[in-house]
This record gives C-alpha cells, sequence and structure tokens, in this order.
C-alpha cells in the first residue's frame, strides 16, 4: 500500500513536471518520445516502400513472411549491446536497435495488408487505366490501410516499451526512473515509469486509433456496412 | 473498329486459349462471344485492351495495333465491366464512376456531375452517389459498374459476363436496360456470355467459340437459331432454337383473317362500341382478353403472336392497330404456313 501512495506521490509532484527539471517528467516525456519517434520515423521509412514492393510485385515474398519470426527472436538488449560495441556509447545504437525492432511488425503488416487486396478489384483497377504506381497507392493501399495500421500501432507499442533500454546506456527517456530508481532501491519510482511507459503507450495507440479513422475509409473499415450485405458471387 | 487477325494466345504454362481467330467486330453493334466455360471468351476479349497480349497475331482498334500503344491510355479509351464488377471499396459510388475522368485528368466538378448523370441513367437514385460498394446488393453494384464504364465516353465496351451472378429477373430487367442504354449510345460492344440466350437477346452478332478460341460460327443471332454451322453449334443453340428464333420475326407480314369471318370455335369475339375487343364469350362465360390471349400488333414477334393462339379460348390471336380497334386474327395454323415460306429454313 504505501508504495502505491509513494508511487502516487511521485507522479503528483508539482517538481516532477517542471519543464526546467532535467531529471523531471516531462524532460524523460520529451525525450522517450524523441527516441520513439525517430526510430518509428526511419523504420516506416524503410519497411513500407520494402512492404509495399514485396506486397505489389509478389517478389521476394520469403524476406516479409520470414520477417516477423526473425524479428521475434531477436533480444534487443543484446543487439544495443553490439551496436555500443560497434560505434559507441550514444543516440545511434538506441536508434539502431528500436528500428530493427520495429521494422519486422511493419514489414510484415504492410505485406499482410497487400495481400489481402482481392485480385479481381486490382484487376479491375489496371482495366480501367491506372498504371502501376496508380494501382498500388490508389487501389491496393488505401484498401490495405486498416492491416497497415495495425502494424504500425504495433510497432509504435513495441518501440515505447522498449526505449526505455536507452537508459542502459546513459541516455534518457522514461527508462531512466526505472534504472535510477532500481539502483537506490526507490520502488515508488521504478513503478511510476513503468506507469508511465503504460500509459504513453495507451496514449500514443488511441491516437494512432484516431488517426486511423480518419484515414481508412468506411467502405473498407466496414462502418459504412449499416445495411445491406453485397450479394457473394457465385459461379 | 476492331478486328483480330489470326490471333493466338498461348499462356506461359502451355494452356492454347486462343487459336487463331480472326474476327471483325462491326462498328456501333454489340457483338456476343458466347460458347462453353474456358473456350477463351475472356481471354479474347481482354486482348482488346492489352489486358492480356497476343502471342502471335494483331488486335486492331480504330485501325491502330494494341501493342503499338500505351497500355494504360488505350484501356481508359475503352469502357470495361467486369462480373463482379470490380468496384473499388474504399470509393462512393459517385467517385468509383468517375475512375477514369479522374485518371484522364478531369477537374472534379465536371468529373461528378458526369458520374451522377450516369448514376441516374443507369436507374439508380442520386441518394446512391454517396453509398460505398459494400452498400449495395450485386445488381446495383452491375450497374454502377456499367456507369463506369461509360464515364469518360469511350467509344467502345468490353463486357465480360455482367449479369451472371444476379438472379433471373434483374438479370432480364438489367439486360433490357442494357439494350436500352445501347439503343441511346451505339458503342461497339463486345460482350462474353456462356448464356446463349443472353447471346441471342443482346447480340447484333454472335460468335460461337469452340474448345481451344476456335471460332465456329458467327452470325445473326437470328441465322443462329436457324442455320446452326455445325452439331457442335446446333448443340450449343439448344432444342427449341426453332420457337426461340420466331422471337426474331415481326408480325408485320403475317396474313390475318377479317375479324368477323367465321371460324370453327364456339367463342364469340367481344367487341365495344368502338371496335377494341374486350374479351372472349361462349353461352354466357366469358374470358377477358388479359387472362385469355391477347392482342397483338405489327411490331411484335411472331413468338409472342404464336403464344396467344395457344393461350386463347378461341385458338386464335387478335391484331389491333394503334388505336387499340381489332382489325384481323390470326391462328396457329395460319402462322405455321407463314413460317413454310420462310427463305432462311429453306436453305438448311
Ligand atoms: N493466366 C492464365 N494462365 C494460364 N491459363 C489461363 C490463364 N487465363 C486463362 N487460362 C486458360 O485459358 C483458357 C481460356 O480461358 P478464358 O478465361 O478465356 O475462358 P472463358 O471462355 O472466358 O471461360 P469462362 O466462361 O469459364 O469464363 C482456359 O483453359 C483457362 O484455364
Ligand atoms: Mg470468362
Amino acid at each position: 500500500m504505501s508504495v502505491l501512495t509513494d508511487v502516487a506521490a511521485f507522479l503528483a509532484a508539482g517538481s516532477n513536471w517542471q519543464p526546467e527539471n532535467p531529471d523531471g517528467i516531462t524532460a524523460r516525456l520529451l525525450e522517450h518520445l524523441q527516441y520513439t519517434g525517430i526510430a518509428l520515423a526511419i523504420a516506416t521509412a524503410i519497411a513500407i516502400p520494402v512492404g509495399l514492393f514485396i506486397g505489389h510485385t509478389g517478389r521476394f515474398a520469403f524476406i516479409a513472411i520470414n520477417a516477423g519470426n526473425a524479428g521475434r527472436a531477436l533480444p534487443t538488449l543484446g543487439l544495443l549491446s553490439l551496436v555500443v560495441i560497434l560505434v559507441g556509447i550514444g543516440l545511434v545504437p538506441v536508434i539502431v536497435a528500436l528500428v530493427v525492432l520495429a521494422i519486422p511488425p511493419l514489414l510484415t503488416s504492410t505485406y499482410a495488408g497487400l495481400q489481402s487486396v482481392d485480385r479481381a478489384t486490382v484487376d479491375a483497377a489496371r482495366g480501367q487505366g491506372m498504371r502501376e504506381r496508380q494501382v498500388l497507392l490508389r487501389t491496393e493501399v488505401p484498401i490495405a490501410l486498416p492491416i497497415l495500421m495495425s502494424g504500425i500501432r504495433n510497432a509504435t507499442l513495441q518501440v515505447v516499451a522498449t526505449a526505455t533500454v536507452a537508459a542502459y546506456v546513459a541516455l534518457g527517456g522514461f527508462g531512466r526512473f526505472l534504472i535510477d530508481g532500481l539502483a537506490v532501491r526507490d520502488y515508488a519510482q521504478v513503478v511510476a515509469g513503468a506507469v508511465l511507459v503504460a500509459a504513453l503507450a495507451i496514449v500514443l495507440d488511441l491516437l494512432l486509433a484516431g488517426v486511423q479513422r480518419l484515414v481508412v475509409s468506411p467502405g473498407v473499415s466496414g462502418r459504412a456496412l449499416t445495411r445491406t450485405t453485397p450479394r457473394k458471387v457465385s459461379p | 473498329m476492331i478486328t483480330f487477325t489470326a490471333v493466338t494466345k498461348r499462356f506461359p504454362d502451355g494452356t492454347v486459349a486462343v487459336d487463331d481467330l480472326t474476327l471483325d467486330l462491326p462498328e456501333g453493334k454489340i457483338t456476343v462471344f458466347v460458347g462453353p466455360s474456358g473456350c477463351g471468351k475472356t481471354t479474347s476479349l481482354r486482348m482488346i485492351n492489352r489486358m492480356v497480349e497476343p502471342t502471335s497475331g494483331q488486335v486492331l482498334v480504330q485501325g491502330r495495333d494494341v501493342m503499338e500503344q500505351d497500355p494504360a491510355e488505350l484501356r481508359r479509351g475503352i469502357g470495361y465491366v467486369i462480373q463482379t464488377a470490380g468496384l473499388l471499396p474504399h470509393r462512393t459510388v459517385v467517385d468509383n464512376i468517375a475512375t477514369v475522368p479522374y485518371l484522364l485528368g478531369w477537374d472534379k466538378k465536371r468529373a461528378r456531375s458526369t458520374a451522377l448523370e450516369l448514376l441516374e441513367r443507369v436507374g439508380l437514385p442520386a441518394a446512391y452517389a454517396k453509398r460505398y460498394p459494400a452498400q449495395l446488393s450485386g445488381g446495383q453494384q452491375q450497374r454502377v459498374g456499367v456507369a463506369r464504364a461509360l464515364a469518360a465516353g469511350p467509344p467502345i465496351m468490353l463486357v465480360d459476363e455482367p449479369f451472371s451472378a444476379v438472379g433471373p429477373v434483374v438479370r432480364a430487367q438489367l439486360q433490357a436496360e442494357f439494350l436500352r442504354l445501347q439503343q441511346d449510345l451505339g458503342k461497339t460492344i463486345a460482350f462474353v456470355t456462356h448464356d446463349i440466350d443472353e447471346a441471342v437477346k443482346l447480340g447484333d452478332v454472335v460468335a460461337v467459340f469452340h474448345q481451344g478460341g476456335h471460332l465456329a460460327q458467327v452470325d445473326t443471332p437470328e441465322q443462329l437459331l436457324a442455320a446452326p454451322a455445325n452439331d457442335f453449334v446446333a448443340d450449343f443453340v439448344g432444342r427449341d432454337r426453332g420457337i426461340r428464333r420466331l422471337g426474331f420475326r415481326l408480325a408485320d407480314s403475317l396474313p390475318v383473317q377479317p375479324v368477323d369471318a367465321p371460324r370453327d370455335s364456339e367463342w364469340v369475339l367481344d367487341l365495344d362500341d368502338r371496335g377494341r375487343p374486350r374479351g372472349w364469350s361462349r353461352r354466357g362465360v366469358t374470358a377477358s382478353m388479359q387472362s385469355g390471349g391477347g392482342t397483338f400488333t405489327t411490331a411484335d414477334s411472331l413468338r409472342t403472336v404464336l403464344d396467344l393462339t395457344l393461350t386463347s379460348p378461341a385458338g386464335v390471336a387478335v391484331r389491333v392497330d394503334q388505336h387499340g380497334v381489332a382489325d384481323g386474327t390470326v391462328d396457329h395454323a395460319a402462322i405455321a404456313a407463314h413460317i413454310q415460306d420462310d427463305p432462311i429454313r429453306a436453305a438448311r
């Protein structure tokens, strides 16, 4: 019970939220968001184009299929240590480790999203005179968007949770509360750090859910389906 | 308008879907490709808009070899209606219809107003414009598919089994609407079906395909029913082709008896004071014109007239003029005699 009150006290303390306080929650939040944002931006810039290429052409599909398994098998902390040994302490090893973590769910979901698009729809789009790029961007991606967005949300959750490793290499973020708290056996700080990570993950997921609602067409998300269902075609 | 010259399509797996096809599709007419499943109808159709590329031979569209044209541009100039409609699920009905205008770079307002006109033209209420394909029935989706193919006003339309996924009642309705549209628009249409009834109903010209993309016969529907070129076609066309063929002949040259000529039957034709048929009566029993037989005009087909003689209690069908006044009667013997003189029948 006393730990919980301590946690509440920690989270409620005004000094912890002052932006000027370099060890405060606000500063740590910004650092945490920075690592998350940079890593996701880089991972997205790599995984989504590659996933789109694989999904659209059907070539190198084994990469997208195996990426998911490979990603799960990789220990982030081990990877982080390896990159630290190679390039030294700093932002780079953290970002590399997080990017590697985020790529598999992004790649797999982009590929799976495109795979889910009905071939007859793609054929019809091409038959109306869309060029390949238009088929991809105006037909396949909008239809694949729900699955693609779920991959982005998935990757975001994983990166937010794992960005705590930054503290292992002397950087900031919410991981600091975990590491520093453990070092001085201040368990209230440890729990508060975990709560903050979870809260941030939830907030970001809700934001992305909102984005998803905005960008996914009601015709695809099923929101339009309030009345008749389409008749299934029988040969 | 569209010409196949010695066109062969061999797929990479070795399947020869179309073998040495030579065929001319007349301008402004509906040419139906009909034949059993897998005989190469769809493959032939898709070689017109280069969705399939010929292995050898030449497909000319408006005098130009399709292989020398940019595929996307070629396709934007040819309406394409597909069996499953193939609408874009993430776009509203109006935006689906405007697909090709958007690709052609029309401004959004013009593309949408054209799309709305077409929505009405294919018989859907304007309120459907904002719906998504998933909110439409199969028949409604098919109408949107037709509207989409028409949107940029292409002179040519390719239509692949558009009505096979809907029930018979909706199908008949869509077919009638399709013919009405074509009467206004006069497009050059290639229409694929495996239903011979649909083929003879819609086609100006019917090309019967045999397995392997061989042409068994190319003819008008009436000629096809009257004189199948071989056993395959005769078998495919079906056994009651004699009756069905009468559907293509008008009753305009059918000789009639005077309305008051003596008849074998006891039934008497009841006329109102202006000479319009009311029904039949016999010893105080009456049958209305609707329930027993009926009337025809010179614009009706022999098939309709024959049917009337079979359902009329007196065994005769009554012809009326444009004012609905009875001006003659005919029985089935007279129809049979009339067909006997048919030059087509004599040819076979
Ligand atoms: N992409 C392809 N690769 C290999 N074979 C194909 C391909 N497309 C069609 N075929 C084969 O070519 C033949 C003709 O096919 P096509 O689709 O033109 O037939 P169809 O007359 O339209 O039949 P249906 O009435 O069933 O639609 C068939 O044997 C089919 O299996
Ligand atoms: Mg077919």
